[in-house]
């Protein structure tokens, strides 16, 4: 689907060539998020055989950061892009960074699963605490990316916010791991368990955080990294002229 | 820098008709001392024709009327008690196609101070054509030949020829028309780097169709488009971020 | 491998359909294109070959010309014939006025002195039988040949009691024999000559007296009627040249400078269209009506002598005016506005940039123009014969005031002169002379470009 805001260049070609980096980060955006939703799956019904799916998933991902990454330095090259087909490239280069780390993050919450020894599963509250946690990684993942697909900044604004929430999940989940462990010593290493996907989870949300804040910057020309929510807001109610 | 340096010219509400055709439908402007400023925009956008009011190059064709106001340092350039001569000597011009004089290296350089009488004595105008041409860059190059015509140097020296000439007569500001328009990248690179060296003594403006050039060399830079100022911004901020749709879809390539 | 190496094949043996119609369309492009190149290249043949017949023509016949039957003789300035008092000298108390008398009267005492004596004298101790043939004898040597004498003795009178042997032109009828130039076979009664002069002429010629020699009076000698031998162009060629002086002084400067004004300066208005436009008509306007203007006008109202080179040069300089404008403006146009904008943009007025920059690069388009029009002057014929310029004048010009000629006039009425056999070859040597001119004058407008012309 091809996106306006990309497209109306003289060379039909350059919009093809850009819209084939936010495409294909998009792809590579949903192997990611594919390979997130199985660890999730894998690591709450210990299904062994999806965990080291998901770990052999991961180079397809590593595969798509290169060819993006190569692809984008050739748009720099031969097309010299400024100002907003800069920023497109830009962003794309550093989202795909963001992407990249989900996968490997993916990838470390089956690689706990794996290294498990059997038997020794979490609590089923833990197991949906997670899973629910989960479900919100991967939905301001989701949000984040058709934010991006758009040039919204109002929209990434808002999914921006939600990491908040996550944020939360993940204090909450460590203080109940870490109250277990200090009930149950025997419970230390599942805990660790919870507590290092709970945070895998958490760098998720933070990943997403990111690709909505390369979302503002393609939509407002403004690097919006390290600004308070106030002064977020005001960039992105920023009307052009 | 731009914001704490003097500003040197100032245009005001400049409008220029060639016959019936309005080419500029009020232009504001300031350019500050010692900063480079490029105008950018389509052919026939009035950026050319901008610049040739700065030092009523325009004056020059017929039909041409100049309305508003520019001041240089404060001083309306169209002041009957100023005449043309002594606005060109302090607004110096460099062109599209590098257009030395038929005559020897030396003689174009000394053309200038002697039409203004700048030096006394042989001496004086042999040290005038010394450093404008080192100034220029172009010494070590010609310093053996300079008795030999300017034309037969190659497209990138006569360039810096010109400039050196402009150069000669000490100006204030130096206004560059398209100056690599006509010269191959090693060229251009020459007079970009010599453009940056030139800052700290002259106020420069320059009009390019390149706008990697503008985004190299200027400080900030001005889109022109159908005769109006669009959009004028510090260099890094029209090109990464422009405010104007117009101006964005003309440095990314798009059609308006 | 071997696909790489089909593929070329493959490709001429069955060309595409496009290019089997561009194959289709060549030939008949080629033979358009060579029938054209013929029929260019026989235009410039035949216009050669017409030069070449029209050179080889005028110059097979006006050589000879160059060359002229002379007499050698021993000449006895004898005392007995030439009486005359000694040339006067100024006396130290004697006013101007006094001496000019003085010596006007010696001069016509001079005058009277009959010089064909010393001829004729000379004549018969080489031919025994000529004392029964004074008539033909007196007319044997060219009239004008005694004057010739005269001026040798008014410029040194101590030549008088002395011999000196003199080449001297025979009469004009004699070269005509001599040269073949009038068939030998005709009877008596058609001849020029009588027979026996004709008979003295043949044997002289054996002798060795009479031979052909270098013609100087050919370029020393203004136009002559009674002496046809002597007739010379001096007087012409002087009249040519004075007008071409005036045309050089009047009409280039003035052209040059209207052509730097509206070119430059002249604003874009009617008015100046309405010049530019009539300036291209007046180019085209017939000479002849140049003539006539400068008749009623120069002569007519402002009184100036006929038959002056002055009138000439000026009316030549009208004619000449609108081709060195054209040119010069041309030539300004082609110099690129580059270099007005250089010395614009450094400050140097308008003027300045013409006059340093412009200027010196139009001079050599400027120049070809300039001495171009001056050749197609000096070739005019139609305009001087209405201001009276086809007169006869046997002096040479002292001054652009003075009666004179024009080459081409000379040409004209040489051409017209009853005595064909001898004119004829003088025509033709006459207009070797004004090509001549001509040529120098295209010569020096290519040495002037060449040198002026800086290939920077």
């Amino acid at each position: 689907m091809p996106n306006n805001k990309i497209g109306g260049h003289y060379s039909q070609a350059y919009d093809e060539e850009l819209q084939q980096a936010v495409m294909r980060l998009l792809q590579m955006a949903g192997l990611a998020q594919q390979q997130l939703s199985d660890a999730l799956t894998a690591f709450t019904s210990a299904d062994l055989a999806l965990a080291k799916q998901v770990k052999a998933a991961d180079r397809k991902v590593n595969n798509f950061e290169v060819d993006i990454s190569e692809h984008c330095l050739d748009i720099l090259a031969r097309r010299q892009p400024a100002a907003g087909d800069l920023r497109l490239v830009l962003a794309v280069l550093k989202s795909i960074n963001d992407v990249e780390r989900i996968g490997d993050l993916a990838k470390r919450i089956g690689k706990v699963l794996l290294k498990e020894e059997p038997g020794n599963r979490p609590q089923q509250s833990q197991l949906d605490e997670l899973a629910v946690m989960g479900q919100k990684a991967l939905q301001m993942l989701q949000r984040a990316l058709v934010a991006f697909e758009k040039i919204d900044a109002d929209e990434a604004l808002d999914v921006l916010r939600e990491d908040r929430s996550i944020d939360d999940d993940y204090a909450r989940i460590m203080q109940q791991s870490l109250t277990m462990m200090m009930h149950d010593a025997r419970q230390i290493s599942i805990s660790l368990q919870v507590s290092h996907v709970a945070k895998a989870l958490e760098r998720v949300g933070d990943h997403a955080r990111n690709i909505c804040e390369h979302t503002i910057f393609l939509s407002k020309g403004r690097n919006v990294a390290h600004l308070s929510d106030a002064e977020l807001q005001q960039v992105v109610d920023k009307k052009r002229d | 820098m731009s914001n704490s340096a003097p500003v040197k010219i100032s245009a005001t509400d400049v409008k220029v008709f060639y016959g019936d055709n309005q080419a500029l439908h009020g232009i504001n402007m300031d350019v500050y001392q010692n900063e480079v400023i490029s105008f950018i925009g389509p052919s026939g956008c009035g950026k050319s024709t901008f610049l040739r009011c700065m030092n009523r190059m325009n004056d020059t064709i017929d039909q041409c009327r100049v309305n508003g106001s520019i001041l240089l340092d404060g001083r309306d350039i169209h002041d009957p008690s100023l005449d043309v001569v002594q606005l060109r000597a302090q607004v110096g011009m460099v062109f599209q196609k590098p257009n030395p004089f038929p005559k020897s290296i030396y003689e174009n350089i000394a053309y200038g101070p002697k039409l203004h009488g700048l030096a006394e004595r042989k001496a004086d105008l042999d040290d005038i054509v010394e450093s404008s041409l080192r100034r220029a860059g172009l010494w070590n190059e010609v310093k053996d030949r300079l008795d030999q015509p300017g034309t037969g140097l190659s497209g990138g020296q006569q360039q810096r020829l010109c400039i050196a000439r402009s150069i000669a007569v000490s100006p204030e500001v130096i206004l560059m028309d398209e100056p690599c328009s006509a010269l191959d990248p090693i060229a251009t690179s020459i007079i970009e780097e010599l453009i940056d060296e030139l800052k700290q003594n002259f106020t420069i403006v320059i009009v390019t169709h390149n706008m990697q050039q503008a985004a190299r060399v200027s400080d900030r830079t001005a889109f022109f488009h159908l005769g109006n100022l669009i959009e004028i911004g510090n260099t890094n901020d029209i090109f990464t971020n422009p405010q104007q749709k117009r101006t964005e879809d003309y440095i990314t390539g798009r059609y308006g | 491998m071997t696909i790489i190496a089909e593929n070329p094949i493959k490709a001429v043996a069955t060309p595409s359909l496009v290019q089997q119609k561009v194959i289709a369309s060549l030939s008949k492009r080629h033979r358009k294109e060579k029938l054209f190149r013929r029929l260019g290249l026989s235009a410039v043949l035949i216009s050669l070959g017409l030069v070449a017949v029209l050179f080889i023509n005028i110059f097979s016949r006006g050589v000879p010309a160059f060359w002229q039957s002379a007499i050698t003789l021993d000449i006895y300035f004898d005392p007995a014939i030439i009486k005359i008092p000694a040339k006067p000298e100024q006396q130290a108390e004697e006013s101007d006025n006094d001496f000019r008398q003085r010596y006007l009267a010696w001069q016509t005492d001079v005058g009277f002195v009959n010089f064909n004596r010393l001829i004729t004298d000379s004549l018969q101790t080489i031919l025994p039988d000529a004392s029964k043939h004074r008539r033909d004898l007196a007319r044997f040597v060219t009239s004008g040949e005694r004057f010739a004498l005269r001026d040798m003795v008014v410029a040194d009178p101590s030549i008088i009691g002395q011999r000196r042997t003199l080449h001297l032109l025979t009469d004009a009828n004699i070269d005509v024999w001599l040269k073949g130039n009038i068939d030998r076979s005709l009877p008596d009664e058609q001849q020029q000559l009588s027979p026996i002069t004709r008979q003295w002429a043949d044997k002289l010629s054996a002798d060795g007296i009479i031979q052909n020699r270098f013609s100087f009076a050919l370029f020393m000698n203004p136009d002559s009627r009674s002496s046809l031998a002597s007739a010379g162009l001096a007087g012409a060629f002087m009249g040519s040249f004075y007008m071409m002086l005036v045309v050089i002084l009047l009409a280039v400067p003035m052209g040059v400078a209207a052509a730097i004004y509206l070119e430059e300066f002249a604003p874009r208005n009617k008015i100046t269209d309405l010049v530019e436009v009539n300036i291209n008509n007046l180019a085209a306007v017939p000479s002849i009506v140049f003539g006539l203007l400068g008749a009623s006008v120069l002569i007519g109202w402002f009184n100036l002598p006929m038959s002056a080179p002055i009138v000439g040069g000026l009316v030549l300089s009208l004619m000449t005016l609108p081709t060195v404008i054209i040119a010069t403006r041309s030539t300004l146009k082609a110099i690129p506005p580059s270099i007005r904008q250089a010395a614009l943009g450094l400050g140097a007025s308008k003027m300045q940039a013409i006059f340093h920059h412009v200027l010196p690069l139009a001079i050599p388009g400027i120049l070809t123009g300039a001495i171009l029009g001056v050749a197609q002057a000096l070739g005019e014929t139609a305009p001087l014969l209405l201001i009276g310029m086809k007169s006869f004048v046997a002096s040479v010009p002292a001054s652009p005031f003075d009666q004179a000629s024009a080459l081409p006039v000379q040409i004209y009425l040489w051409q017209g002169n009853e005595l064909r056999n001898f004119f004829e070859a003088r025509t033709s040597a006459a207009i070797i002379v004004l090509l001549m001119m001509m040529i120098s004058l295209n010569g020096m407008a290519i040495w002037l470009r060449k040198k002026y012309e800086k290939r920077w």
